[in-house]
């Protein structure tokens, strides 16, 4: 079958086509639309019957007629090309060039909406990421596969702290770092060029690809940008043998690109109006990282989600949480305490750091360090909630010396400098260094052979 | 429910939703949608039009397209071969697909569940004679599933009769017959070491019992605090990261139930790989032998198709009630029970269903209820009593237990395993509330407690929750007051709340020592830590100041009894116990001679 065009728009509001008369339309497909001044825009088919069909189009449905809006049906699902030109590139949403270069060609293309990885071709993650910061290394590591988010508010350095990473990311025994496909949606144009830049500088561009919808790009287009940009992650990880870093920011706008289609589609919403498969479309972006038996590549995700008001129970943040690997959680507090990067080490996890660190990965006692730091950090709340109650004078010696501990660990620990890329045993020597303001017996999470070894009281 | 495959035509896709026309089709009938041959199931019918879901993706479907309805309703293979395996939500056997298709689950492909060309080696059951009156759930002789499962086949539901032969000792491949039945109806069916069931349909038993034992899981917090019956139905609520995975992980592991079902429901692919990498690497404790022996896995992760989640937890049902006729106890972990209502709510969404709360549809409670209706201790038609546990995880929005699949699932359980997130967050782990959650069960598994490991389990359970309960309102004092307000009694409670949480209620379950701990070794170190507590009450009464107790060196010792001897060394806890009343006695001894030389 070739491509027909039709002329028999019903409907267009809030980013979707109604067409008429239009039998045998394929679920998914791809569609082309021309507005009354020719120009082109992109869509897909979300719903068809034997006598319409429900269209998606990326660009929004601003400044359409019904008259003259002339809809083609493809006949192919959404599909991108593929080829390793593609790094070094950048793209939109949907994966046309948006740096003026001609558009990829290959006869590798595939489908954006990819299918689920069967659960029995994956390995299980566990390389150890350094990543040179202290508080993911140490307290939350990444490891090759895993989709970790950075948890953030507006304002807050998301964005420098995901540069970082991409930066300082590598393994520890090995040269090669990762190649980096990064997705932009709906940041300002200022968010974008930071990337770039900071790209350029660190030398990396070559070894980048570049998905891009700015702010005041058509919403719409968010809900491809993450597929696309996943299909060529997998493309260079899984055809290409390449260990893939995934950077996206910012999801919180693609959950509220998939809230408007899906209240303008009709859809039962169900908490705050976003809808209720809203936890299944997500998963199908992030659950395309991860290692699979017998290949060489990786994919690693990297998500920036900016909270809405700061709070962690809002759908978004909330979903995602359910579906990630765990979750790097920055703070406004410390944030405004000067602390960079602002992480707040207690509600951040890293689901996935259990296999990833110890004895043949990192260092015998990374483990039981962590556990150490865990308890004592959030024994010091407890601490610096009662001090503002009663005031720090009125707090017992143990209080008052797990208070000293906490800012240290703020100050010491926490903190580093935007191009300070730690090693993780320095991590784990500066982590003794704190911990070693407690006496021994007060350490009951490290073992005893942990505390010969590198308790200073117990080195001479 | 078996006619002829009649066929139709696609009308209209919505997502997972296809309209299909298809005259006569009946509701829950399995049908084969459009070119490519996906598995759809009917959900409503309207007119000649059959509303149906599709357990795979719908792209590039188109009207126009054929389709069939196959004329019976989605069912599973039940017969050797299963333990060991995983499967995905409607049973497709994934490690077969992945040799066979590769890294991505294709569409369309249709493999059957069970190893056809296996043999396995059948022993008839020796006192069955020919003629003999076979019932549903009769033993017709075994099979060796795995070293320690001897797999018992059984008459099926819909085979009873009368025994016309029965084949002798030997090797056989599933479709081999192995015996033949005269059926009430006349007709002479065969027998074979397999047979179907659909998934829907509770399986038949003679009558239910009640649970007698309770599940040991090796978790303390679970086991002494808030003890889980064979047969009875548990719940584990908790906010995302704090910790249901690995508490199912946990009692997948470690629990002495016979044969573990784990159903990933919208969950991650890593945690099902997970398993399928440690489970072979680890020891059962109680047979010695590689946890995958027992085990089988049901997958639908989160970025499977949607409709086949909410099938995947009647698949893993199904099949643990046939193990469970067997005679056999049956543990089902379903993580998580929130995904399979979610499938429900987007199903009946589309369907354009009135939705009663969040979205959720009216039949919410009573499917849920259905759901775990099917966990019980029951007598078998032939193998002596079996059980089926159900423990399902509940991930609430936002952690609000307020949310509708967690308060209904409330209503329905009988344990009640609340995790908290202020407690993961401080890496208190298994982060269980202690104040949250609940058993129903603490009267009857006290009974089995006092039988096999010791007379006072009761009331040292209940002095260390009041312990508990008492820390939590000093708490409060020293919050509003400061810690100057507390006596030195009160600060010791304290103290000793602090020992039973470090030493007694937190277990890592990545500590190879402390991962598991016998139902001894939980004891023990409940005790341990009350006595502690009593012995330093004593002496505070007597005038030690608190101070010189709260720097004994034996109580970082204590705290790290747990890691420090394992389930086997249970000897050394009970000669810690000694020297550390003993050592107590030498305080009291030195205080009672600084006070004379004081006087
Ligand atoms: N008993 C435990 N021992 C040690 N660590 C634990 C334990 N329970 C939980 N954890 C830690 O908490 C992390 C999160 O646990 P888990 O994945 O089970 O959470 P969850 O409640 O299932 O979350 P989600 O709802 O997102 O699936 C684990 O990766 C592990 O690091
Ligand atoms: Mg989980």
């Amino acid at each position: 079958m070739s491509a027909r065009e039709y002329r028999t728009v019903a409907s267009a509001r809030g980013g979707l086509l109604v067409v008429k008369q239009v039998p045998r339309v394929a679920f998914g497909d791809r569609v082309m639309i021309r507005d009354h001044r020719g120009r082109q825009r992109n869509g897909q088919v979300i719903r068809t019957s034997r006598s319409e069909a429900l269209i998606l189009v990326f660009e929004g449905t601003d400044d359409l007629d019904l008259e003259t809006t002339w809809v083609r049906f493809m006949d192919e699902p959404l599909e991108i090309s593929l080829s390793p030109e593609l790094l070094g590139r950048v793209f939109n949403g949907i994966g046309e060039p948006r740096d003026d270069r001609p558009p990829i060609v290959s006869n590798v293309r595939r489908s954006v909406s990819g299918s689920a990885i069967n659960p029995a071709a994956r390995t299980y993650p566990r390389e150890f990421i350094q990543t040179g910061i202290s508080t993911i290394d140490g307290l939350n590591a990444l490891v090759r596969g895993q989709k970790l988010p950075i948890f953030s508010g507006s304002g807050l350095p998301h964005n420098r702290l995901a540069a970082q990473i991409v930066r300082q990311a590598r393994l520890m025994d090995e040269e090669s770092g990762f190649s980096v496909v990064f997705a932009a949606l709906g940041v300002s144009y200022s968010d974008a060029r930071f990337f770039e830049e900071d790209f350029a500088s660190s030398g990396v561009l070559g070894n980048v690809v570049m998905y891009i919808n700015l702010a005041d790009d058509p919403p719409v287009e968010r809900l491809a940008l993450p597929r696309v940009a996943l299909t060529a992650a997998e493309y260079l990880a899984f055809d290409m043998d390449r260990h893939v870093l995934v950077v996206m920011t910012d999801m919180t706008n693609y959950a509220e690109a998939l809230r408007e289609v899906s209240t303008a589609k009709g859809d039962v919403p169900s908490r705050k109006g976003y809808p209720g498969y809203l936890y299944s479309d997500l998963a199908e972006i992030y659950e395309r990282s991860g290692r699979i038996r017998d290949r060489h590549g990786s994919i690693t995700l990297v998500p920036v989600v900016t909270m809405p008001s700061d709070d962690i129970t809002h759908p978004i943040p909330d979903l995602t949480g359910y579906i990630t690997e765990g979750q790097i959680v920055l703070s406004r507090e410390l944030h405004n305490q000067g602390v960079y990067p602002p992480i707040h080490i207690l509600p951040s996890l890293s689901r996935l750091m259990k296999d990833g660190i110890g004895k043949d990965d990192t260092r015998e006692d990374h483990p039981r360090v962590a556990s150490q730091l865990y308890a004592l950090y959030a024994r010091a709340q407890e601490a610096r909630n009662l001090a503002s109650i009663i005031g720090a004078e009125e707090l017992s010696e143990r209080d008052r010396r797990y208070l000293a501990f906490a800012d240290a660990f703020d100050r010491q620990f926490v903190s580093q400098g935007e191009d300070e890329d730690r090693s993780i045993i320095e991590t784990l020597n500066l982590a003794w260094e704190l911990l070693s303001r407690f006496p021994n017996d007060a350490l009951s999470r490290v073992s005893e052979t942990d505390i010969a070894k590198y308790h200073h009281s117990g080195k001479k | 429910m078996s006619t002829n495959p009649r066929s139709g035509t696609i009308q209209e896709i919505n997502g997972p939703i296809v309209t299909i026309q298809l005259p006569g089709a009946r509701n829950g009938e399995q049908v084969k949608i459009g070119e490519l041959g996906l598995v759809g199931e009917v959900i409503a019918l309207d007119g000649e039009e059959a509303i149906v879901q599709a357990y795979e993706s719908t792209e590039g479907l188109r009207p126009g397209e054929p389709a069939e309805g196959l004329g019976w309703p989605l069912s599973v293979e039940l017969g050797p071969g299963l333990l060991g395996g995983i499967f995905d939500g409607i049973q497709r056997p994934l490690e077969q697909i992945f040799l066979r298709a590769g890294d991505h689950i294709p569409r369309g492909l249709t493999l059957p569940s069970l190893d056809r060309e296996r043999s396995w080696h059948f022993v008839p059951d020796p006192e069955l004679e020919i003629g003999a009156e076979l019932v549903t759930g009769m033993r017709l002789g075994t099979v060796q599933e795995t070293d320690t499962i001897e797999h018992r086949i059984l008459v099926p539901p819909d085979r009873f009769g009368d025994l016309l032969e029965l084949a002798p000792e030997g090797e056989y491949r599933l479709e081999q017959p192995i015996g033949r039945v005269r059926t009430p109806d006349g007709r002479t069916r065969k027998l074979k070491l397999y047979h179907r069931w659909p998934v829907r349909t509770p399986r038949p038993f003679r009558r239910r019992d009640h649970g007698i034992a309770p599940l040991i899981t090796g978790q303390r917090i679970l086991d002494t605090f808030f003890p889980l019956m064979k047969g009875s139905k548990g719940a584990i609520p908790g906010p995302f990261g704090a910790g249901k995975t690995m508490v199912q992980q946990q009692i997948a592991r470690w629990s002495n139930a016979d044969i573990v079902v784990y159903v990933g429901c919208g969950e991650r692919g890593n945690e099902l790989v997970d398993v399928l990498e440690s489970f072979p690497k680890l020891q059962d404790p109680y047979t010695g032998r590689n946890l995958m022996e027992r085990t089988l896995l049901v997958a639908n992760t989160s970025n499977m198709p949607v409709v086949a989640r909410e099938a995947s937890v009647y698949v893993g049902l199904t099949i643990a009630e046939y193990y469970r006729d067997q005679g056999y106890d049956v543990l089902v972990l379903a993580d998580s029970t929130s995904r399979w209502a979610e499938a429900l709510r987007e199903v009946s969404g589309r369907l354009g269903q009135m939705p009663v709360e969040e979205g959720y549809p009216a039949y919410l409670a009573s499917r849920l209820a259905a759901v775990y209706e099917r966990a019980g201790r029951v007598e078998t038609g032939g193998c002596g009593n079996g059980s089926v546990t159900l423990v399902g995880a509940v991930s609430p929005p936002g952690g609000d237990f307020s949310e509708p699949v967690t308060a209904h699932t409330k209503e329905i359980i009988q344990t009640f395993w609340a995790l908290s997130k202020d407690l993961a967050d401080a890496r208190h782990y298994p982060a269980v509330d202690w104040v949250g959650s609940f058993s129903e069960h603490v009267h009857t598994a006290a009974e089995w407690w006092h039988r096999e490991v010791d007379r006072d389990w009761e009331n040292k359970r209940g002095s260390a929750l009041a312990l508990l309960a008492r820390d939590a309102e000093l708490s409060r004092i020293v919050n509003l007051v400061g810690p100057e307000a507390l006596s030195s009694a009160q600060r010791w409670e304290l103290e000793g709340a602090a020992l039973i949480k470090e030493g007694v209620l937190q277990q890592s379950a990545l500590d190879p020592v402390d991962s598991f701990a016998s139902p001894e070794k939980q004891f023990l170190l409940l005790n341990l830590m009350l006595t502690i507590y009593h012995k330093g009450a004593e002496l505070i009464e007597l005038g030690v100041p608190v101070q010189e107790l709260m720097t004994l060196p034996m109580l970082t010792r204590a705290r790290r009894a747990k890691q420090t001897y394992n389930s086997r060394q249970t000897d050394k806890l009970r000669e810690m116990l000694e020297e550390i009343v003993l050592e107590f006695e030498q305080v009291r001894l030195e205080y009672a001679k600084f006070e004379e030389h004081a006087r």
